[in-house]
């Protein structure tokens, strides 16, 4: 079924963090390197994204866990999968590996759900993050011309992420955590060129990040800024996650649904880190604020970003369940 | 039209979205090569901080988009676009609005794209190279993310008539539209604006082909914007800029009516339609309309009467028929005081109380001046002179006020400002005070050198609603933190705001703010600004302006926290391992004619005219640029030469009535070091220490083979046996200045005030560089004749160097103190300091020379509180004492 039909009828549920649940498992430098990376010279733990290839059985089993609490859509375990995010681990030769098996990980999952349930489809996102670099800004106040990565690089990134999510069977791609507008014009030039070249495209979902109270990205634009600096594609979704709590994060989704001829999404965290860099708000408070989202008629897509769990994905489609979509036109 | 097609939409930092009430789009022309000379030579010389300035200058001056081109043949015009967009990025002030991308080269204008996060503009594309190249560009800016200027230009050429105008634009958005899929609302056509007027009958048509053309794409081309260079229609009257601008305002009038609805104009060269005189706007119409046969000789031979610019005006006294309260307007707005005490005094005859005279037509012209420079029509300079007529007009009001005891006028709020203890800086600080004034503040100056408690009694008795701190000197960062702890602890919630020339934003958000939790505190960039924080202080926005800024510097905080922990500096050891090393000989070490000290008395000042760095004395009015270019500058150009022009007269008044006194003292001195420590003796047998200087070194990381520097790697080490020597130097020119200050004052002239102050600061410099060549081919004589041209000196091109106490190679101040001791230059020059060892007279400069062929200038950076321990201890003072002197250098 065409995700744009579902969205006209109701508001799609995202799932939540792919990280919280993996450190739920206590898991060792090998478990990072079984099968594929024994022999790799640098250590491997923390990069999760390895995890779809050496330990497939946890991811799929939080695939699993997030549909099973009413998520639509399951993003992939690809947020670090470009050869920019892996140069760290040495691993730029893993990224095809990562992203294809990672999407056919979700996919296995995703089809076993809707077999079960045909009148609740669910969607396979392919997460397409940052990367650890700003194409807008300098690294060295000294040197405020410099660049650590160019629009060239981000596009030969992102081209071969796309292409191997693609390969592995996705319904949509999710560029996210947006906190640089300039690399997710990158992500989309890529994406428009792979689109071009095998002429297939699939929805586009975007997601930025406003970083702090002041309502701005990291490189300094405005929410309606940002909106208009990536409204060229026709995309499915434009939203923001992660940084903000929900609640701090209302009034920039207000001016998506003000001005976005998309759909808008959203996924926060669970309310801000405390000062142990862990995530307190439960399901039910993290519901709460979301319940004033949806009152106000501002989401078609909802999710959860840092610390929140299939128990707050629960309660938010629980929640979302009981609510009209904002009304949009997709046809175009 | 098809009415549902989405508004065009642009970003920078911030959203530009076109709707029927934007009306008219200002792009900015100034950053381009081809067009601006003075900007071709910044990029040329890799002057790009420069270069950025005059961005900044366009967006605050209004330019809703900047336009930036770096095509021309002797630059690299794609590294020139990638480095100067990457910069750009990096301002907030200049990259909040959109960024067009200048450029013929498709190469260029592809880089640029890369460069910007926002939604800009591509200038431009078209169907000369044929369509299939048209439709690759087009494709490809779509998928960047621009819109696009398309120029009416085809295989077969540019279009010169409405028909060519209407076919080219028809079919390149057809090509567009349908086999691109290219948002027609991100489509702008330029159709070629060309000049009328020429002599040529076939030009005579041009401009109302361009309406006409401008009208049929907005009515047959749904979506579609119209934009051009405007100042390309004027062409021919190059030199009679009244013609031109009556031109620029005519053109734009109808092209806009017609639908034009962007475009190149640069806003001084442009008069407002309403106020063009009858006839000529009569004889321009003729021409633009192309409405009679004979237009074209008739508006040359009507601008031969009107050629009188600003340049060669005869003084036109007309405004003087006008009413009385006009009269008063056009002096504020002109800042003429010829006629003010005349034109007060009948003014006061007519309204039934004196107060109402200012009330009325004195504040009704300085909200217009007010309003003008808000909005960049006016610069510094003017502004100064305009309040100099209001404060003469009221001075005339002043005792019949008094008289009526009718209280004083209402102001707008009261500004208390001061220059903190230690400093005597006050040029930046006495501008606001006028730019403060000239808004309907009332400013309380409690001068300069105001201790802490002298302010805050001062501010709680006048109740005033704004407290501003000056300064210049490091030390007074320090001072400034101090008046913040004290205003927390007297309970007051006055707001704080600092200002001066080493102060900054991220000084302010990290070390002032924190200490004055019970109210805000602001920083202010320049006198400009002040109005605009004052008013959102004072005004109902208040909390929200508040709460922004708190925001604002929380976030600089933990940024500054962020890249401090990420700078790493080297350990001291380290760093003095990594000196800077000279092969020593004695051959490169010269013998001084003398040693001991000279003293120089009543030095004639014309002899320091030609020594005079222009550039610094237009900063200090805020009017940005290089002299000599400056002069000729398209923005600041007519007010720069007016100033500078008054400058050059108080100049010759300064040296032919001898103003002002010139003095210095040279002292020359053997020399060795050991480690960073110089030691200084009486004479050759280097027997008998007289001072010891204590140089800092670096302590940032270097690249490889980069050096770790202190001064005292320029003179030769103890060791070596080889005899080396230093110099210092203090002189002055501020002999006679305040009194001269104080006349003016009296006249309530800030203008001439200010100038004076201004240029006695320029003196000094000058007279430090023109002693420095003395000392270099006389008193020390290490070089020969050197031939050096004033700009040479001003980019130090000379051998040696002469490092000041306070500044980036030595910022330790108390490192003046055993040079005044040195050089016993209180007693011979009358120079004293102060305790935040700032020198007095202010127009005074002091330092060292140093001699040595590989000696430079460096800036010192940071350093740890390792060398901070290491130095107190050489010294003999407390670390507490030395970290205070040193706080702002510390990492």
């Amino acid at each position: 079924m065409d995700i744009r039909e579902v969205l006209n009828k109701r508001i799609l549920v995202l799932d939540g963090a792919m990280g919280t649940m993996i450190q739920r498992h206590t898991l060792t430098e090998e478990d990072f390197r079984k099968g594929w990376f024994e022999n790799h010279l640098s250590p491997l733990k923390g990069n999760n994204d390895l995890l779809s290839l050496t330990r497939p059985d946890i991811i799929e089993e939080i695939h699993r866990l997030y549909y099973e609490a009413g998520a639509d859509i399951a993003e992939t375990n690809t947020f670090s999968g470009t050869t920019i995010a892996q140069a760290d681990y040495g691993l730029e030769t893993a990224v095809y590996d990562i992203n294809f098996h990672s999407a056919q990980i979700a996919r296995k999952v995703a089809d076993e759900f809707t077999v079960k349930e045909p009148n609740k489809p669910r969607f396979v996102a392919g997460s397409i993050g940052p990367t650890n670099r700003t194409a807008s800004i300098s690294p060295d106040v000294n040197d405020p011309g410099y660049r650590a990565v160019t629009f060239d690089d981000l596009v030969v990134a992102y081209t071969q992420q796309v292409e191997a999510l693609m390969d592995g069977g996705v319904d949509l791609l999710l560029v996210e955590t947006v906190f640089d507008t300039l690399n997710a014009k990158a992500a989309l030039y890529a994406i428009d060129e792979v689109f071009e070249k095998r002429g297939v495209k699939i929805p586009i979902m975007v997601s930025g990040t406003i970083t702090d109270a002041s309502g701005r990205t990291l490189t300094g634009q405005t929410a309606e800024a940002f909106l208009i600096s990536i409204s060229h594609l026709p995309l499915l979704s434009v939203g923001f996650n992660c940084a903000l709590g929900a609640s701090m994060m209302r009034p920039y989704l207000q001016v998506l649904a003000k001005n976005a001829p998309f759909a808008v999404s959203a996924h926060p965290n669970a309310g801000l880190p405390n000062e142990f860099g862990k995530y307190d708000e439960t399901a039910e408070m993290m519901a709460a604020q979301i319940k004033e989202f949806l009152d106000e008629n501002l989401i078609n897509i909802i999710g959860g970003c840092c610390g929140t769990t299939p128990d707050h994905i629960r309660a938010i489609a629980n929640l979302a369940k009981n609510y009209q979509p904002r009304q949009i036109d997709l046809n175009y | 039209m098809n009415t549902n097609l989405p508004p065009l939409k642009l970003s920078g930092l911030e959203p530009l979205v076109l709707t029927k009430e934007t009306n008219f789009i200002n792009i900015g022309e100034r950053t381009n090569v081809t067009g601006s000379r003075a900007f071709l030579r910044m990029i040329k010389e890799g002057r790009f901080e420069d270069a950025l300035s005059v961005a900044l200058e366009q967006v605050q001056g209004g330019a809703q988009i900047i336009d930036v081109n770096m095509d021309e043949g002797m630059i690299d015009g794609k590294a020139a676009m990638v480095q100067f967009l990457n910069l750009i990025a990096s301002e907030p002030d200049i990259s909040r609005v959109p960024i067009m991308i200048d450029s013929s080269k498709w190469e260029i204008i592809e880089a640029g794209l890369k460069c910007i996060q926002g939604k800009g503009i591509v200038n431009s594309i078209s169907l000369k190279e044929g369509e299939a190249n048209f439709i690759d560009q087009a494709k490809k800016i779509k998928r960047y993310g621009a819109a696009v200027i398309v120029m009416a230009f085809d295989e077969d050429g540019q279009a010169d008539s409405y028909e060519r105008r209407i076919e080219i634009c028809e079919r390149s958005y057809r090509v567009l539209v349908d086999k691109v899929n290219f948002p027609a609302q991100d489509i702008i056509f330029d159709p070629n604006i060309f000049p009328v007027a020429t002599g040529m009958e076939e030009h005579n048509n041009n401009a109302v082909d361009f309406f006409r053309a401008t009208k049929w794409i907005r009515t047959n081309l749904p979506g579609a914007h119209v934009s051009g260079g405007v100042s390309n229609v004027s062409f021919s009257f190059r030199g009679n800029d009244k013609v031109r601008e009556a031109m620029h305002s005519v053109f734009l009038y109808y092209a806009i009516k017609e639908g034009m609805d962007m475009g190149i104009v640069n806003p001084t060269m442009i008069e407002i339609y309403d106020n063009i005189p009858k006839d000529l706007l009569e004889h321009v119409e003729d021409v633009i309309l192309n409405r009679r046969q004979d237009a074209t000789e008739r508006l040359l031979e009507f601008a031969e009467t009107v050629k009188g610019d600003a340049t060669k005006k005869e003084v036109d006294l007309s405004w003087r028929n006008a009413p009385v309260q006009e009269r008063l307007a056009h002096a504020l707005i002109k800042g003429i005081v010829e006629f003010i005490d005349e034109d007060t005094e009948e003014c006061r005859k007519l309204y039934p109380r004196p107060i109402q005279v200012i009330e009325g037509p004195l504040m009704d012209g300085m909200n217009v001046v007010g309003d003008l420079f808000g909005s960049g029509k006016m610069f510094l300079p003017q502004v100064v002179k305009s309040a100099r007529v209001m404060k003469k007009a009221v001075a005339v009001l002043l005792p019949y006020i008094e008289l009526e005891k009718a209280g004083t006028s209402s102001s707008a709020g009261k500004v208390l400002m001061a220059t903190v203890k230690g400093d005597v800086h006050d040029i930046g600080k006495n501008i606001v005070g006028v730019v403060l004034g000239c808004n309907n503040y009332e400013v309380v100056d409690l001068g300069v050198m105001v201790p802490a408690e002298k302010i805050i009694e001062a501010a709680i008795k006048e109740k005033v609603d704004v407290i501003g701190l000056s300064g210049l000197i490091t030390p007074s960062l320090d001072e400034m933190v101090h008046m913040a702890k004290e205003m927390q602890r007297a309970g007051l919630t006055i707001p704080l705001m600092i200002g001066g020339a080493t102060t900054s934003k991220v000084h302010t958000a990290v070390k002032i703010e924190e200490h004055y939790t019970n109210g805000p505190t602001i920083h202010v960039l320049d006198a400009s600004r002040s109005v605009t924080v004052v008013e959102s202080l004072l005004g109902q926005r208040k909390e929200a302006f508040v709460a922004a800024v708190k925001d604002e510097y929380d976030t600089l905080r933990t940024h500054h926290e962020k890249h401090r922990s990420a700078k790493r500096l080297l350990s001291l050891e380290t760093a003095r391992k990594n000196k800077f090393e000279i092969a020593w000989n004695q051959e490169d070490l010269k013998t001084p004619s003398f040693l001991g000290n000279k003293t120089l008395l009543n030095y004639p000042l014309e002899k320091l005219v030609d020594y005079i760095d222009w550039t610094p004395f237009f900063q200090t009015w805020e009017l940005h640029g290089k002299y000599p270019q400056i002069l000729t500058d398209e923005v600041v150009g007519v007010e720069a030469s007016k100033l500078f022009a008054d400058a050059q007269q108080m100049l010759k008044q300064i040296v032919d009535e001898k103003w002002l006194e010139a003095r210095a003292v040279v002292g020359l001195y053997p020399a060795n070091s050991i480690g960073d420590d110089i030691e200084i003796y009486s004479d050759e047998s280097r027997a008998t220490l007289l001072n010891i200087q204590h140089a800092l070194r670096q302590q940032t990381e270097k690249v490889a083979g980069a050096p770790s520097m202190s001064l005292a790697d320029f003179i030769a080490p103890k060791e070596t046996g080889l005899k080396d020597y230093i110099g210092g130097f203090v002189v002055t020119t501020g002999i006679g200045l305040d009194e001269k200050v104080a006349e003016f004052e009296s006249e309530h002239d800030d203008y001439n005030s200010i100038l004076l102050k201004a240029l006695g600061d320029r003196l000094a410099e000058a007279f430090s560089e023109h002693l420095h060549e003395v000392v270099r081919t006389d008193f020390w004589a290490y070089t020969g004749q050197e031939n050096l041209t004033n700009d040479d000196l001003i980019k130090e091109k000379y051998q040696g160097i002469r490092p000041a106490p306070g500044y980036p190679a030595c910022p330790d101040h108390t490192e003046k103190t055993g040079l005044f001791q040195l050089l016993d230059a209180t007693k011979v020059t009358g120079v004293t300091l102060t305790e935040s060892l700032a020198m007095l007279p202010t127009s005074s400069v002091s330092g060292w020379y140093f001699a040595h062929p590989q000696s430079k200038y460096f800036g010192l950076g940071k350093i740890t509180n390792e060398q901070v321990e290491d130095i107190a201890r050489r010294k003999g003072k407390s670390f507490d004492e030395m970290s205070r002197w040193l706080g702002s250098v510390i990492h």
